[in-house]
């Protein structure tokens, strides 16, 4: 037996015998847990198998074992994602700073960086959270504002973020700051900090969405000094690593989407319980216009599908990849617009038992739909870079997104 | 699923991209149109396809064909698609072939589909009566005599109709809704009007009139009564490689828009600069990319034999086809005073692709077609 199949064969019996049988399999809404300070569990087959991952350093398998990683080779990695993926184990923890601080800090981050903020993560202690919006500086990243000023053996920070997910819940953030004025070019003059959530003039605000409660924060920073050693790359060099960092938001977010309960309302059936005949020509429209939609959500998980198999035949696939946030999000906003139609009233319910639980979930999944259209690259922005990059269509005279 | 061509069917489609950009460019078409060419294709290029084995790729091996399956027949039309390229490769081969294919005795088989596929012989499809495509509501009725079956009726939009040896011929035979039954039919039949129907894609389609036409029971394909299953599944096939041109006259045309986008330019720059002609540009390569997904899942669900086939057929019939009147509408606008032309090749692309859609039923007949497939598996 080759020594990779002998570490197939071990991982495959380690992970039988410790992941709980609870927690293969996706998780219901609310039912992942997030590594930090204040982590909680649930029920106590979530802590053991936190644990017995932590211990075996398998939250970060393929870093290097100086700071706290598995050291695993690529190979080995990736045998150990397939046998996890085998058994559909959730993952320990969900941790942002391990998905996309962590990679960032492995390239750019000095030795002392790597020792003290790695390490943590790697053993599920710190939890992360994201400063890069601002109210300013929404689709036009590059326009923030917070800054940073040198005041000899530290900055001070001034300055607010907006949709940090679960600020009010995090113990450090890594953050997008303004170290320089002076450049033309609103790049420029960027740098990335990272800071501790529970230092003095930090205040983080959920922010209530239309939807209601949620996750969202607003962080106000009022003077708050950050020790110079948390400077993460060089000074006004953080445009880079900030483009860097997003590149990892996607496979963070797929892990995150993988692993959770998709909560799926099925167009037709629901319409056909609200609509079950459709015999005036403005009802039988919006039925077609149901089953129009309903069939280009069929026609995007084809398109899912074949992106793989392009990309595992080693074929371009970025004139599909730019799609797909797109179209699934547009998508997803058109099916509740048709639910609303179709349910009328039953769809506008707020709370209170006047309205079933699936109304209400839909009422609040529909005004939850247009955050989708919005967040991670409006479609606005979206459009934009297709046009750009996959059409190859020249540049607006001015502004416009590059 | 398989929905990307393998390397053997990436070669084929680039062999057929380089023969009909050199054989029989857009210009081969306007050649034909500008002479008023009844027969509407070059029988010379019909013949080079012909040797090349275009004709045997959907046929089983015991048929003289190649086994090459309808993702190797897609890559052909396709190919065709971008350069407008005509010939009987969809009305002969694919159609009729098909039929005689899953219904033809062995008499019927060796007399024509060897033929068909040999090219020395050509059939076509009738099907349709009404103005939009209805294969369930036949009206042409063949009715048993003393030596055989009397055929009366019409049929119109009979693909490469005119000059062809031959017409299959669906017709109803009882009063029971799929009580249809297929008929070859040779052209020197008496009885058969022909008369052409000249379309906005200057293509060879018929209208033929049946009068006391008399058939021999010969003619018949597979048993009476039974023809609807046979007819749908040929059908079904058309569609998927119709599918196959649409999309491929499509991305073409979408790339001759983008050239235009990026090279015209207005109020000192390139119009393509406009972030309202962008973010519509980026629209048509979103719907291109479903379109060409559905195009493939229905492509491997008719050689995989899927159960869904019919469903997944329709789902690309649907989606391509709008994608098409989208694509095509835009295209025009987008390129302007010029665009609505005659001298430029984009209207010669809209008035094909318009024609396809509508051939064997448009998007919104396959919106209801596709629709068991939206039944929660």
């Amino acid at each position: 037996m080759s020594a990779i199949e002998t570490f197939r064969a071990e991982t495959r019996a380690w992970l039988e015998a410790n992941c709980p049988e609870s927690l293969r399999g996706a998780a219901a809404s609310g039912e992942l847990v997030w590594g930090g300070s204040q982590v909680e569990f649930a029920n106590e087959d979530q802590r053991l198998w936190f644990e017995r991952m932590r211990d075996r350093n398998w939250f970060c398998p393929d870093w290097p074992a100086a700071y706290g990683g598995g050291g695993l080779s690529p190979e080995e990695d990736a045998v150990l994602q397939q046998e996890l993926k085998r058994l559909k184990c959730r993952p320990p923890q969900i941790n942002l700073g391990i998905w996309m601080l962590g990679p960032v800090l492995l390239e750019f981050g000095t030795e002392e960086q790597k020792q003290r903020l790695l390490t943590p993560m790697t053993r599920g202690e710190v939890r992360w959270c994201q400063g890069f919006s601002e109210p300013n500086a929404g689709s036009d990243l590059a326009n923030i504002r917070t800054t940073a000023v040198d005041a000899g053996d530290h900055y001070v920070v001034n300055g607010s973020k907006i949709w940090t997910s679960y600020g009010d819940k995090s113990d450090w953030m890594y953050a997008l700051v303004r170290t320089d004025n002076s450049s033309a070019k609103k790049q420029e003059g960027i740098s990335l900090l990272v800071l501790d959530m529970h230092a003095e003039g930090v205040e983080a605000r959920p922010i209530d969405l239309i939807s209601g409660k949620s996750s969202f924060c607003e962080v106000f920073f009022d003077n708050v000094k950050v020790s110079k050693d948390n400077l993460i790359g060089p000074l006004n060099g953080g445009w880079t690593l900030a483009k860097r960092l997003l590149q990892h938001e996607r496979s963070a977010m797929s892990k995150f989407g993988e692993f959770s309960l998709p909560t799926h309302f099925d167009l037709m059936t629901i319409l056909g319980d609200y609509l079950p005949d459709a015999d005036t020509p403005s009802d039988i429209a919006l039925r077609a216009r149901a089953q129009a939609c309903a069939l280009d959500e069929h026609a995007y998980n084809l398109t899912v599908q074949r992106m793989g198999q392009q990309a595992r035949a080693r074929q371009d696939v970025s004139g599909i990849a730019a799609i797909m946030k797109l179209v699934h999000s547009e998508q997803e906003k058109q099916k509740f617009e048709l639910l609303v139609d179709a349910m009328g009233h039953r769809a506008l319910g707020w709370d209170g038992d006047e309205f079933s639980e699936q109304e209400l979930a839909i009422s609040k999944a529909w005004l939850m739909s247009y955050t989708q259209t919005i967040a991670g690259g409006s479609s606005e922005v979206q459009l934009n870079v297709i046009a750009k990059r996959v059409l190859d269509l020249p540049d607006a005279p001015k502004g416009g997104a590059k | 699923m398989n929905l990307i061509y393998n390397e053997e069917q990436r070669m084929l489609l680039d062999t057929a991209q380089e023969f009909f950009a050199e054989r029989s460019p857009v210009s081969a078409l306007r050649a034909l149109r500008d002479r008023n060419d009844e027969l509407g294709f070059e029988p010379a290029l019909w013949q080079e396809m012909t040797e090349l084995g275009w004709t045997a790729i959907p046929f089983p091996e015991s048929l003289g064909g190649l086994e090459f399956g309808y993702t190797g027949m897609g890559t052909v039309f396709e190919s065709a698609g971008r350069h407008l390229s005509a010939s009987p490769l969809l009305s002969s081969v694919v159609l009729c072939g098909s039929i005689l294919e899953q219904g033809g005795s062995a008499t019927q088989q060796e007399s024509w589909l060897a033929e068909l596929v040999a090219g020395n012989k050509r059939l076509a499809l009738a099907v349709d009566e009404g103005s939009r495509h209805n294969p369930h509501n036949l009206a042409l009725s063949a009715v048993r005599t003393e030596t055989g079956f009397q055929l009366d009726g019409e049929k119109v939009m009979v693909v490469d109709g005119l000059q062809a040896d031959g017409w299959i011929v669906a017709a109803r035979t009882g009063d029971a809704a799929d009580a249809i039954s297929l008929f070859i039919v040779p052209a020197d039949t008496p009885g058969v009007e022909q008369k052409r129907q000249n379309l906005i894609d200057s293509r060879n389609t018929a209208r033929l009139t049946f009068t006391h036409v008399q058939v021999a029971p010969e003619q018949l394909i597979a048993e009476l009564d039974k023809g609807a299953p046979i007819l749908e599944s040929a059908l079904d096939r058309g569609r998927a490689c119709i599918a196959a041109e649409l999309q491929g006259a499509c991305e073409e045309l979408f790339k001759t828009t983008l050239e235009y986008l990026r090279t015209r330019v207005q109020f000192d720059v390139p119009i393509g600069s406009f972030q309202a002609l962008q973010h519509r540009a980026a629209w048509m390569h979103v719907d291109i990319e479903l379109a060409r997904s559905s195009l493939m899942a229905a492509l491997d669900a008719i050689d995989s034999g899927d159960a869904q086939a019919a469903q997944l057929v329709s789902l690309a019939k649907w989606k391509v086809g709008q994608m098409a009147d989208k694509v095509s509408s835009e295209a025009v606008q987008m390129h302007g005073g010029i665009g609505v032309t005659d001298e430029l090749d984009v209207g010669l692309y809209f008035k094909r692709i318009r024609v396809l859609q509508a051939l064997l039923g448009d998007a919104d007949y396959h919106l209801n077609r596709a629709a068991p497939l939206l039944e929660e598996a």
